[in-house]
């Protein structure tokens, strides 16, 4: 199976580490494995190389061997697989443009980019109009077991809703400003020093990031939805003592994403000991079904191995069928 | 009532005639009076219209107290904002109505000029009532630029 990668950042060189690494098992799994090409947003490397020279170079260089655009790569070179793990981008950007002339040339799809949310419905089809999957574990929760889990073993089951706490940099802020009665400010301030925060934090604090993951959660159970749809708050106006007087009350305060009629993100109170109630950066998923009660999925809700690991067992997914 | 047989059933046939519902009964023996009476406490369900006739039927036995317990579902919600300078006792006056209430509001107020935090909490007569007065303190707070944080209803099952 020859393998595209396009995206060669910190999730993208960390798949490739991964899969070298495991190459063996994993060749047991699904047959010989090979690199077609890699492909960053300015560089890429293909024809002969060996990609552990490419790793190399893209980390001590910045880039790779060759000027030929990605794009290029794509129309041009043999692949069974595209792996797209470039940046996300609102409203999709390069990355679905990638999928598509992957899907279009009859490749499988695996991807981290949350770019899809806005394209979901026309990639979707595309790829069942060419007989291809489109696997997008990773944009959700990085490893945790979500989007297979709802695309498979729930399809049998009626979702009352999906709630959940998608955004661990919100979710860091909100428990910081809980434990220790501080400013969003100071918080926001601490979580950019830990590198928990983007130096431009509009992405994470007002919910964009939490409501694109919505929109890929709610499509993946049949609710055709886009991100206008979300009715959407942020986080940036919650006051210390909200915190306080909440928990006189026994709640605390989190921002939940939540897709049932209506798709909604924004802070909830949340009774202490609620699932829903974690602290840290950790992610959670829980599942409402009308059969059988609520289901909770918890994890590392990011990270480059962790994005990753989903990556890998997505690629693993689509030509193993046990 | 006496400790003797048949007196339980005197005081549950009016409340059964008049269409009430009981949903407890404690039976405290072990309390007897100087009388040689037991207490018993009832809970139950009646329209608010009988109320006065079951108690004129009960009038043979001695009713020591009995509370009116009318709004069953409460939600706590937190408002953040100008809360007191955009006319407090109008945001609550909006919310009330025959069957639903602010019945606690709890306010923080750390600085003179800067915005307050508050804890409201809301009881209604049933949930249909709870979200209806729920969702008028949301269309009032939009008026007036108060963000609300509503809670999430669901236990977890």
């Amino acid at each position: 199976m020859k393998i595209a990668i396009v995206g060669f950042g910190n999730v993208g060189q960390s798949f490739l580490d991964m899969l070298l690494s495991k190459k063996e098992f994993l060749e047991k799994r699904i047959g010989k494995i090979e690199i077609s090409f890699i492909a960053d947003s300015k560089s890429s490397v293909s024809g002969d190389f060996d990609p552990l020279e490419a790793l190399r170079m893209k980390r001590t260089k910045g880039r790779l061997r060759d000027d030929k655009k990605a794009k290029n790569c794509l129309k041009e070179l043999e692949f069974d697989v595209l792996v797209e793990c470039s940046t996300t981008k609102i409203n999709g950007g390069e990355a679905v443009e990638h999928m598509l002339i992957a899907i279009e040339k009859g490749a499988n799809v695996v991807t981290s980019n949350k770019g899809i949310a806005f394209y979901f419905d026309e990639l979707m089809k595309l790829a069942e109009r060419k007989n291809v999957k489109l696997m997008y574990e990773a944009t959700v929760g990085a490893a945790i077991p979500i989007i297979r889990v709802l695309r498979t073993y729930f399809s049998t089951f009626t979702i009352k809703k999906i709630a959940g706490i998608l955004n661990g940099t919100c979710n860091y802020i909100l428990s910081r400003m809980e434990e220790e009665g501080l400013s969003y400010e100071q918080v926001l301030a601490e979580a950019k020093e830990l590198g928990i925060a983007e130096t431009d934090p509009s992405y994470d604090v007002d919910g964009i990031d939490a409501a694109i993951k919505l929109v890929i959660l709610a499509n993946t159970i049949g609710i055709r939805s886009k991100f206008e749809d979300v009715k959407r708050k942020g986080i940036s106006w919650i006051t210390p003592e909200a915190f306080k007087i909440a928990a006189e009350k026994g709640y605390t305060i989190r921002l939940i994403a939540e897709a049932s009629k209506e798709l909604i993100v924004e802070p909830r109170l949340v009774k202490f000991g609620h699932p829903l109630a974690l602290k840290g950066t950790i992610n959670t998923i829980l599942v409402y079904t009308e059969e059988a009660g609520t289901f909770s999925f918890a994890g590392r809700g990011a990270g480059k191995y962790e994005t990753a690991a989903a990556m890998i067992s997505d690629l693993v997914a689509i030509y193993d069928d046990r | 009532m006496e400790d003797k047989p048949g007196q339980l059933i005197r005081v549950l046939e009016p409340i059964s005639k008049l269409g009430g519902n009981i949903i407890g009964i404690i039976h405290q023996r072990g309390k007897k009076t100087p009388l040689n009476r037991v207490p018993v406490e009832i809970t139950l369900s009646i329209d608010s219209k009988k109320v006065q006739e079951l108690m004129e039927k009960l009038n043979q036995f001695l009713v020591r107290s009995f509370d009116e317990i009318r709004l069953l579902e409460s939600a706590n919600l937190i408002l953040i904002g100008h809360i007191i300078h955009t006319d407090l006792s109008d945001t609550v006056t909006k919310i009330d109505s025959s069957d639903a209430e602010c019945v606690e509001l709890i306010v923080s107020m750390p600085k003179l000029s800067g915005k307050s935090t508050a804890m409201l909490t809301i009881a209604a007569k049933n949930d249909d009532a709870l979200e209806k007065a729920i969702d008028r303190l949301k269309d009032i707070c939009r008026t007036k630029n108060i963000e609300v944080i509503e809670p999430i209803y669901e236990e977890f099952v």
